[in-house]
């Protein structure tokens, strides 16, 4: 049977067209299938994994607070009746190198420690370090004691000194204990990076990278293997989840 | 030889019913701060993120600290066969117990969450210094019961002196605990030491020996008797060597501090141009607390019951101002974020933290103080704790 030349603009219109619709249709099958792979509510995090954040503080911007706000509105984080009063979950920091002037802005979380002194120090364990490296309190045991928080060497955590409103069912607070930096486990657990790391990459600059850092193949694992880093207080020996590139 | 003979306080003195009427109103503005505090939240108080343990505090480790060393009659006559410390030995161990209530009042009444204190009972994490210190406070609150039911109980006498050394010991282990939380927190240039094991330990021994000076000396006047004049030398000489003894090892923890160039800033701030801390430190403490007490506990022209109980008051004025510098002071002075940087923050890194503490604070710390004397009084007006004389029994070493 002969080909008819004047269809083949029509056979290709049919083709691509057809090819996106299938396109269309499977794409929400493939985000099924990515669901499929998130993890499990119970299934326990890994020691295999050791989550950690680099900033570049090269990258990182004085004045921008994409950050800071992303971590306020994601865990809804409301200002207080005292400006030290309100939660400092991830604030920014300007820093000035006393040998040169050389001026830096970082932001500041909990560091995630592998040593964290907060975990040795809470009576009750509410401090806990996850087998992921992820360091968090069960809201349900602090008993507001705020001795993690004398232990704390980066000011990281906070008392909750009022009653809270509009809260998240994944992250819950309660007045009278103790938070801080959660890394986001909510997302983190369902394949998702921290709300400050993604608002620092829309927001352009980039200076934020997590990952895994025992995977080698990790864009955060190779870079600190790659690139001069530090830890903020290394005297202390905590060796940090969160490290900093350009300090 | 008299016989020693305990008696209830009668309670007729007006005195005593004046001052019972004072704890008990004392007390319950403290509950009413307390329940302020735990409905409205910390805000009420002036603590925020940066001074996190405030004015009660000052005033829970005050009372846990004296608690310890009001034992020190007691141990000085149980343990090392004094018999002329005798005679105060129960008075002695009823102040440890009642101490010791009143500040763990106070740390609960403060916590976040003191609804959670059953939590604070059955959650143990033993790489905490305050989970030891939740046993050590329990149980030293139990030997000094036991001890106190030996002591008061005839048949018992046999076990004076082995219940006496555990209660010694254990009071040592409680104090090296209280000085451990500080002394564990390696991010804070103020602490981070082993000396504040010792340093506690002697606070201890000089705090409760000055609230015994004027709980004693008080009640003995209610009671119609005097202590022995030898006694009251010893025990005034004892008083003066646990004062040098504090007032030494402050110097060595400074002075260790200043050798190091890293703290050389949080010794400035305390020492030097802190505001109120180096007010506190230095008129408070060394004058007024130390240097002061020593002479008048040292110089017999100021041996008078009346000297006495200012002198031990000063102590004790003494002991809350250095309490306030060591814990306070060291809060308000500013982390080292990262080595070698000037930081600066929205969050006030860099700056000292200017901290007020509020009514309910002040409310709570000397409704905790009230609760202890409350129940001092009612105990001495129920158990014979107030000895009739005060001389020795011949031959005799049990409490």
């Amino acid at each position: 049977m002969m080909t008819n030349p004047a269809n083949k603009p029509r056979r290709h219109f049919l083709g691509r067209t057809g090819a996106g619709t299938a396109l269309l249709a499977l794409a929400p099958g493939v985000k099924l299938v990515d669901l499929t792979l998130a993890k499990d509510e119970d299934e326990p995090a890994s020691d295999e994994t050791r989550w950690g954040l680099l900033v570049d503080a090269d990258r990182c911007t004085t004045g921008c607070r994409a950050c800071v706000s992303a971590c306020e509105e994601e865990h809804a984080l409301a200002k207080t009746s005292r400006t030290q009063l309100d939660p400092q979950w991830i604030r920014k920091v300007d820093l000035v190198d006393e040998s040169n002037d050389r001026s830096v802005s970082i932001p500041l979380m909990c560091q995630h420690c592998e040593d964290p002194p907060c975990v040795e120090v809470c009576p009750t364990g509410a401090s806990f370090k996850r087998a992921d490296g992820m360091v968090l309190v069960d809201k349900h045991t602090c008993i507001g004691c705020r001795y993690c928080m004398m232990a704390c060497p980066f000011n990281a955590r906070s008392f909750v000194h009022e009653e809270v409103t509009g809260q998240k069912s994944y992250s819950p607070r309660g007045k009278g204990t103790v938070e801080s930096c959660t890394l986001c486990v909510h997302r983190v657990d369902n394949d998702r990076t921290p709300a400050c790391v993604e608002s620092c990459a829309v927001d352009g600059h980039g200076a934020l990278t997590f990952g895994d850092l025992n995977d080698s193949e990790s864009t955060v694992s190779k870079t600190v293997r790659s690139q001069p880093h530090r830890e903020l207080r290394p005297d202390l020996g905590l060796n940090t989840g969160v490290r900093y590139r350009g300090v | 030889m008299d016989k020693i003979r305990y008696q209830v306080l009668a309670g007729t003195h007006t005195g005593y019913r004046l001052l019972l009427w004072l704890l008990i109103i004392l007390i319950g503005i403290g509950l009413i701060a307390a329940h302020h505090m735990e409905t409205q939240g910390h805000w009420v108080t002036g603590m925020d993120n940066r001074v996190v343990w405030g004015l009660p505090h000052v005033f829970a480790i005050f009372l846990i600290l004296s608690a310890s060393g009001a034992l020190n009659t007691a141990s000085i006559s149980s343990v090392f066969g004094r018999s002329d410390y005798q005679p105060l030995a129960r008075l002695s161990g009823l102040l440890a117990v009642t101490l010791l209530t009143g500040g763990l009042a106070v740390l609960v009444l403060d916590l976040g969450r003191p609804d959670r204190l059953v939590v604070a009972m059955t959650y143990y994490n033993f790489s905490s210094v305050f989970a030891w210190n939740v046993f050590l406070y329990t149980g030293f609150m139990l030997v000094v019961l036991i001890y106190l039911w030996v002591m008061m109980t005839p048949q018992m006498r046999g076990y004076v002196r082995s219940v006496g050394v555990v209660a010694l010991i254990w009071r040592l282990i409680l104090t090296s605990g209280t000085g451990a939380i500080f002394g564990f927190l390696v991010a804070r240039d103020a602490y981070d030491t082993a000396i504040m094991v010792p340093l506690f330990i002697l606070m201890s021994l000089s705090l409760g020996m000055a609230v015994f000076w004027v709980s004693t000396l008080t009640m003995c006047r209610w009671n119609g008797y005097r202590v022995a004049p030898e006694l009251s030398e010893k025990l005034r000489r004892l008083s003066a060597v646990f004062v040098l003894g504090v007032l030494f090892l402050m110097a060595l923890h400074h002075l260790t501090n200043i050798y190091m160039a890293h703290h050389q800033g949080i010794e400035r701030f305390l020492l030097v141009d802190g505001g109120v801390y180096p007010w506190l430190f230095w008129l408070g403490f060394v004058l007024c607390g130390s240097i002061v007490p020593v002479w008048w506990f040292l110089d017999r022209r100021f041996c008078t019951p009346a000297w006495t109980v200012t002198t031990a008051l000063m102590v004790i004025v003494g002991g809350l101002c250095h309490l306030y510098v060591t814990i306070i002071g060291a809060q308000a002075y500013p982390l080292r974020l990262v080595s070698g940087y000037r930081v600066d923050s929205g969050f006030y890194d860099g700056e000292i933290t200017h901290y007020l503490p509020t009514l309910p604070e002040l409310a709570l710390g000397i409704g905790g103080v009230s609760l202890a004397l409350l129940i001092t009084m009612l105990a001495v007006r129920i158990l014979p704790f107030l000895p009739t004389v005060t001389r020795p029994l011949p031959g005799s070493n049990q409490g």
